[in-house]
């Protein structure tokens, strides 16, 4: 750990923040589209690769090279403009970010600057309560990604106390869309929340358009968070007052790699804000970094000397003009919307809000429509991907769907466990040992099932002779059923299942009890 | 034309990462000042009605398929950097950033 992640800044309980100051926020996040090569040459863009082993004369700014656009990538630019109900521009052209700094081998990068491919648009994010909030897209335009330092020396592999960097062009290149939003307020207290939502409503539409893996721990989405407090007028944080009063000044949160980050890395400023304004300080526009172990952020460069980037359009490109036919074509690739994908969903499945929100969240909705499409009810499907897999996804930090794909367990696996409780060959804490065999990679669950001899006996003679031994045995309980107290017949099939070794049907042995006892 | 005052000089060295002396500074102003003079002559041309041009062939939309070509192998991008560490780029520290 630096020194520097270790300084604590004053902040202000958070609920006095919110009280005496209004929060704005403006959000840009990066997404790393998954195209097979970079945004202006044929180099791969596998991420893992040996370090430098995806890289050309284009991608490393060697004299005389020229880039050419990637013709997919500018489609996927359109794709998520149109997304994002957003206009696209008629005719737009690249522009030089110029910078002098390692990562970047040409000393500038390539982007757009007045000129975006995507503006004016907005997405209307789902919060936890059910209620909708509308984020104000001011554009999104394509870039490049730049290079991967590793700073050698220092304590941490950060720049503080390193003697020198090493750096590795793979990543130099890889096409990237930036989306910007417009000042966000209103949100109030549930700033951080909105936040949130935001940049998840945002991975989920990237995943529906199949342009990026998004990927935020391993940098393919990325979200840095712009926040400002103004003082606080009239009863409400949407009132006319408020929305009058001029925005402070902001800093700008890099390195927020997690959803859970941005809600956290937000709260933490608008407090941190909150304490420097009350105490009568100004707030210095700058970088601040984000330190997901300690939950502060920290001073970056300040801005003001770095600002100017000089930007001018990239002569060695052409202008990109998209026939507007191309654009209604594309516009018609569109996916159903994530969030109207979920409510018919819901209403399809039958689940509860909550429901559909633990579903969400463990990130099983295609799974789960995989499964139903294989004949499973969508409730036993919710009840196994929810179960024993996404405990383990977890327990291994990984996402559900990213955890199954690694194992090979599939929809079929679970249409197939399920198949047999139905056919009355499993009882349930049967499927849940062959659902522990499959994810311990002995096999598809028949085959687990099988090797491991779990079957219901089917047997009736053996189920009623065993229920005649415990009803023997237990002559106070048996009385107690006779009497009316259906609940004790629990003890009874406890009993009957442990002389079954758990291969029986504890329904049937209930409804047998039952029916010799009344 | 508005000539280039000595904060300028001293913003621009800053941005390009040059170490410039207080003399070299004077120096500087005057020598960039007759630079800008000379490339300023450009702004006796006749434009009206032309608009701002960044290329200099009307082409648009000039696009290659998202299909992978060859890279260089490691040791050929690495064949010119002046120093080389595990495989990568070595350069020295970068001053204040992160």
């Amino acid at each position: 750990m630096t020194t520097a992640s270790m300084t604590t800044d004053e902040v202000m309980d958070y609920d006095e923040a919110i009280a005496r100051f209004d929060p704005v926020m403006g959000l840009e996040v990066h997404v790393e589209l998954s195209t097979e090569t970079k945004m202006f040459c044929g180099c791969a863009t596998a991420f893992g690769a040996p370090p430098n082993s995806q890289v050309c004369p284009v991608c490393l700014g060697l004299p005389g090279a020229l880039p050419v656009v990637n013709a997919t990538a500018v489609e996927s630019a359109m794709r998520i403009g149109l997304a994002l109900n957003c206009e696209i521009a008629e005719w737009c052209r690249f522009a030089r970010k110029n910078y002098f700094y390692p990562d970047m081998p040409k000393n500038f990068q390539t982007s757009q600057y007045d000129e975006p491919i995507a503006f004016d648009g907005h997405l209307d994010v789902q919060l936890d309560d059910g209620s909708t909030y509308r984020i104000e897209i001011e554009r999104a335009h394509m870039e490049e990604d730049t290079g991967k330092s590793l700073h050698i020396g220092g304590a941490t592999g950060r720049i503080h106390g390193a003697d020198h960097s090493l750096v590795d062009y793979n990543r130099a290149g890889i096409p990237l869309i930036e989306i910007v939003t417009k000042p966000i307020v209103g949100a109030g207290e549930r700033a951080p929340e909105v936040a949130r939502a935001y940049v998840s409503a945002l991975r989920d539409l990237m995943r529906a358009l199949d342009v990026s893996d998004v990927k935020m721990e391993q940098g393919s989405m990325r979200c840095d968070a712009n926040v400002s407090l103004r003082p606080r007028v009239g009863d409400d944080h949407s009132g006319p007052e408020q929305l009058a009063v001029p925005l402070g000044t902001r800093t700008e949160t890099k390195n927020v790699n997690s959803l859970r980050s941005v809600e956290r890395a937000v709260r933490y400023e608008i407090s941190r804000h909150a304490a420097i304004l009350a105490g009568g300080g100004s707030i210095l526009q700058e970088t601040r970094h984000w330190h997901e172990d300690t939950g502060v952020t920290t001073s970056g460069r300040e801005k003001s000397d770095a600002e100017d980037y000089r930007y001018f359009p990239e002569p060695d490109l052409v202008p990109v003009a998209p026939p507007r036919e191309t654009v209604e074509a594309l516009r018609a690739t569109l996916p159903e919307p994530p969030a109207e994908r979920r409510r018919r969903l819901q209403t399809e499945w039958g689940y509860s809000d909550l429901e559909m929100r633990d579903v969400v969240n463990a990130g099983a909705v295609e799974l789960i429509e995989e499964t139903a499409a294989l004949g499973t009810s969508a409730q036993a499907a919710r009840k196994w991907w929810l179960g024993e897999p996404s405990r383990r996804a977890n327990a291994a930090a990984q996402d559900l769907v990213t955890y199954a794909a690694g194992l090979g367990f599939t929809p079929g696996d679970v249409a197939e466990l399920e198949a047999m409780v139905k056919a009355g060959r499993l009882n349930d804490s049967m499927a849940r040992q062959v659902l522990d065999g499959v994810l311990d990679g002995e096999g598809h669950p028949v085959e687990v099932a099988d090797a491991r001899g779990l079957e219901l006996v089917q047997d009736d003679a053996a189920l009623e002779a065993a229920i005649d031994e415990v009803i023997a045995a237990n002559p106070d309980v048996a009385e107690k059923i006779r009497g009316g107290k259906v609940q004790a017949a629990g003890a009874l099939i406890g009993q009957v299942m442990k002389a079954m070794k758990g291969q029986a049907d504890a329904g049937k042995a209930r409804q047998l009890i039952l029916d010799k006892l009344q | 034309m508005s000539s280039l005052t000595r904060d300028d000089v001293a913003h621009l060295a800053v941005l390009a990462r040059i170490d410039l002396s207080e003399a070299e500074l004077d120096r500087m102003v005057g020598e960039l000042d007759v630079i800008l003079g000379a490339v300023a002559k450009v702004q006796q041309a006749p434009i009206d009605g032309v608009a701002p041009m960044s290329h200099p062939l009307p082409l648009t939309n000039v696009t290659r398929p998202d299909v992978v070509r060859p890279s260089l192998t490691p040791d050929e991008a690495l064949s010119g950097a002046p120093e080389v560490e595990e495989q990568r780029f070595s350069v020295p520290r970068i001053l204040t950033e992160d």
